[in-house]
């Protein structure tokens, strides 16, 4: 036992020490008491929970309400004030009031860690509080984003004067999700705990608490937003890949003109996050087209095959700093190589417990292996998207009118009133650009 | 052509449109697939909250300062159906105590939080002032090292914001703070089964397969 190295220091106390510690087998050291005075002993009740089983399911049912309003005003409504307003009650009430988690960007680390283990318990209000963005995404695009997402909403209020970035730029950045994404599920499944939530930049700004690191963060990256829009929600956000996925299959979608276009390109620089795609030129060149797209094709499973290694090797290396009973083995082999034991809390609790000390190698090895192996399908994986993002880049669309791209627009509604037909269908505007 | 809300397309567009809808309800069972494999092993319907289990701390300190709350939602709590009321209380005297007077100077907890108030000769009562306590564990390892450990250090749930990953948690030394169904949110020590053997494994997802 850790207790017994603690050693009082010579005063008043010591011989009754003495006295108590060889007394050290029974259960109680100190019988309880016989009182003769009547005294009544209190019992300690502790604080009851600022959750309860009534608030979780309330918070789902708020959820899926949010997520219903949101749909209806973007898709139906067309409101773009609505959705503000939508988005200063989620602000307050997932943000403030309930302090920003659970929420479904880091449900994903409840849900991948209950797949690989069974014993872990996911309670039910998680494994909805996760599907139930992505059931709405798959009928309705991103409304979760647009007005719901705690995370999304503070950073929607600040965009100010967002500045168009470079597409190559938009592109690069844009593979920092996936690779978020990636890498949180396998550190995760490797039993690394929870990375996407140890670096949620906002939660911390809701609690009005937290590490100072945390804080600066969410600070800047709100600073960032004001001229480059909703920086996290396009370039780190992980539960946004799974969203983007949803709303390119969504049976429904926000359109930018609520009947059809008329091409007058009003629209094309409304969109803060670069998401509005205009008609394309067809191909000039056919059969070049379709040799970019063969060797695309053809570089796709190199590209793959080497993100794989890539996430392999750095989830090796950065075995130590992420997973507990790497760090351990490693603290443990330096303390025997210097001989001096104990020097920190968990290696005196490792010794102290009993365990062979080959059980620590043990781990260390086995939680290494699960790493690697995490690392190279994670690394598999960006690589598969990436290489999957070229090959669409190469191919030839045959989009006629300005539209969003349903993978990328927040359906934040912004776009709406930058479109002539809005003020028709609002009747505000008539003549040619109303009537064509 | 138009592309807007409804997506009723052409007839061009009729057989993409027929991949879309197949995909969209593919992805749909998937994620419902998901989330339902995800929650069969469910041990509770209605969430988790996180607790100390006092079988396992070894009063580390972490828990003062690792909580994402200031001051630290973990508290001393007390027992008192495990306490000795002992005259010469471990967890209220500074083992180096001059005296064993109700001097600060004597007092184990540094911000003073424990009362002390006499019952009958020789018996004391033992009480912690909530809002002074840190969580810092001090008088929790004395009482516990050499007294019949009735102080304890616990998550106090009107504190604490039920983190995803409790911050602690994942700087506790000996992998003492536990998730348990909300229902069971209030065990107190008595109620905790004994230590497991390997208290210091972090536990692997097939450790307890
Ligand atoms: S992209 Fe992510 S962080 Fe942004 S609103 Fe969507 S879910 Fe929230
Ligand atoms: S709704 Fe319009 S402005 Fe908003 S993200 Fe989508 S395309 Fe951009
Ligand atoms: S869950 Fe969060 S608030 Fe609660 S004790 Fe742990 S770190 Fe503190
Ligand atoms: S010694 Fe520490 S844990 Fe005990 S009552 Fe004082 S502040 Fe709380």
């Amino acid at each position: 036992m850790l207790e017994r190295r603690v050693v009082p220091r010579a005063g008043a106390l010591a011989l009754i020490v003495a006295a108590a510690v060889s007394a050290d087998a029974a259960e109680q050291r100190f019988p309880k008491p016989d009182f003769k005075s009547g005294y009544v002993q209190p019992v300690y009740h502790p604080p009851t929970p600022a959750r309860s089983a009534v608030r979780e399911w309330a918070d789902v049912a708020v959820l899926a309400a949010a997520l219903g309003a949101a749909a209806w005003l973007a898709l139906r409504a067309r409101s773009r004030r609505g959705l503000w307003a939508l988005s200063v009650a989620s602000l307050v009430w997932f943000g403030l009031v309930r302090k920003g988690c659970i929420c479904p960007v880091g449900s994903i680390h409840n849900v991948a860690l209950a797949l690989v283990d069974p014993v872990y318990g996911l309670p039910l209000v998680t494994a909805l509080i996760f599907a139930l963005p992505l059931v709405a995404a798959l009928l309705w695009g991103r409304v979760f984003c647009a007005a719901v997402c705690p995370l999304g909403v503070i950073q929607d209020l600040v965009v100010w004067r967002p500045v168009r970035l470079p597409t190559a730029l938009n592109r690069a950045l844009g593979m920092l999700g996936p690779t978020v994404l990636a890498f949180g599920i396998a550190l995760t499944a490797a039993g690394a705990g929870f990375w996407i939530c140890r670096y949620d930049p906002f939660v911390g700004l809701y609690r009005r608490s937290g590490p100072a690191g945390m804080i600066a963060t969410g600070i800047g990256l709100l600073l960032i937003g004001v001229v480059v829009a909703r920086p996290y929600c396009r370039f780190f956000c992980p539960y946004g890949v799974l969203l983007s996925w949803g709303s390119r299959l969504s049976r429904r979608h926000l359109g930018i003109t609520p009947d059809e276009c008329i091409q007058c390109r009003l629209c094309e620089r409304s969109c803060p996050f670069d998401a509005i795609r205009g008609p394309e030129p067809p191909h000039v060149d056919r059969s070049a087209a379709r040799r970019a797209l063969v060797r695309a094709l053809w570089a796709a499973p190199l590209f793959v095959a080497g993100a794989a290694w890539a996430g392999r090797a750095a989830l090796d290396a950065l075995a130590p700093v992420v997973h507990p009973a790497v760090a351990l083995e490693r603290e443990l082999r330096a303390e025997d190589a210097a001989g001096t034991p104990d020097l920190t809390w968990e290696t005196r609790v490792f010794r102290l417990s009993g365990e062979p000390r080959e059980s620590a190698a043990a781990a260390a090895a086995a939680a290494r292996h699960r790493l690697r192996l995490a690392g190279l399908w994670a690394g598999a994986f960006v690589g598969f998207v990436g290489a999957g993002r070229i090959v669409a880049s190469v191919r030839r669309s045959d989009r006629r009118e300005w539209v969003p791209d349903r993978g990328e627009c927040l359906s934040c509604g912004r776009c709406f009133a930058h479109c002539p037909r809005e003020y028709v269908r609002l009747g505000r505007l008539d003549g040619p650009m109303g009537n064509p | 052509m138009m592309t807007t809300n409804s997506s009723s397309a052409g007839s061009s567009n009729g057989r993409r449109e027929f991949l879309r809808r197949g995909a969209a309800a593919a992805a749909g069972a998937v994620v419902a697939g998901l989330a339902g494999v995800a929650a069969r092993g469910a041990v509770s319907r209605d969430g988790m909250v996180w607790q100390i289990n006092p079988a396992r701390c070894v009063q580390c300190g972490r828990c003062m300062t690792h909580c994402v709350l200031t001051p630290s939602a973990v508290k001393c709590v007390h027992t008192y159906a495990m306490c000795g009321y002992c005259r010469f209380c471990f967890g209220y005297f500074d083992p180096g105590a001059p005296e064993l007077t109700t001097a600060a100077e004597n007092q184990m907890c540094p911000t003073g939080a424990i009362r002390r108030r006499f019952i009958e000769p020789p018996y004391y009562e033992y009480s912690i002032l909530e809002d002074l306590c840190t969580g810092c564990g001090k008088c929790v390892k004395g009482c516990n090292t050499f007294g019949n450990g009735s102080l304890q250090l616990q998550i106090l749930h009107d504190r604490c914001v039920q983190c995803n990953e409790c911050a602690i948690a994942r700087r506790c030394p000996a992998q003492a703070i536990e998730r348990v169904p909300l229902a069971k949110w209030n065990r107190m020590k008595s109620e905790f089964g004994a230590v497991p053997a390997a208290v210091w494994q972090h536990r692997e997802p097939d450790a307890n397969a």
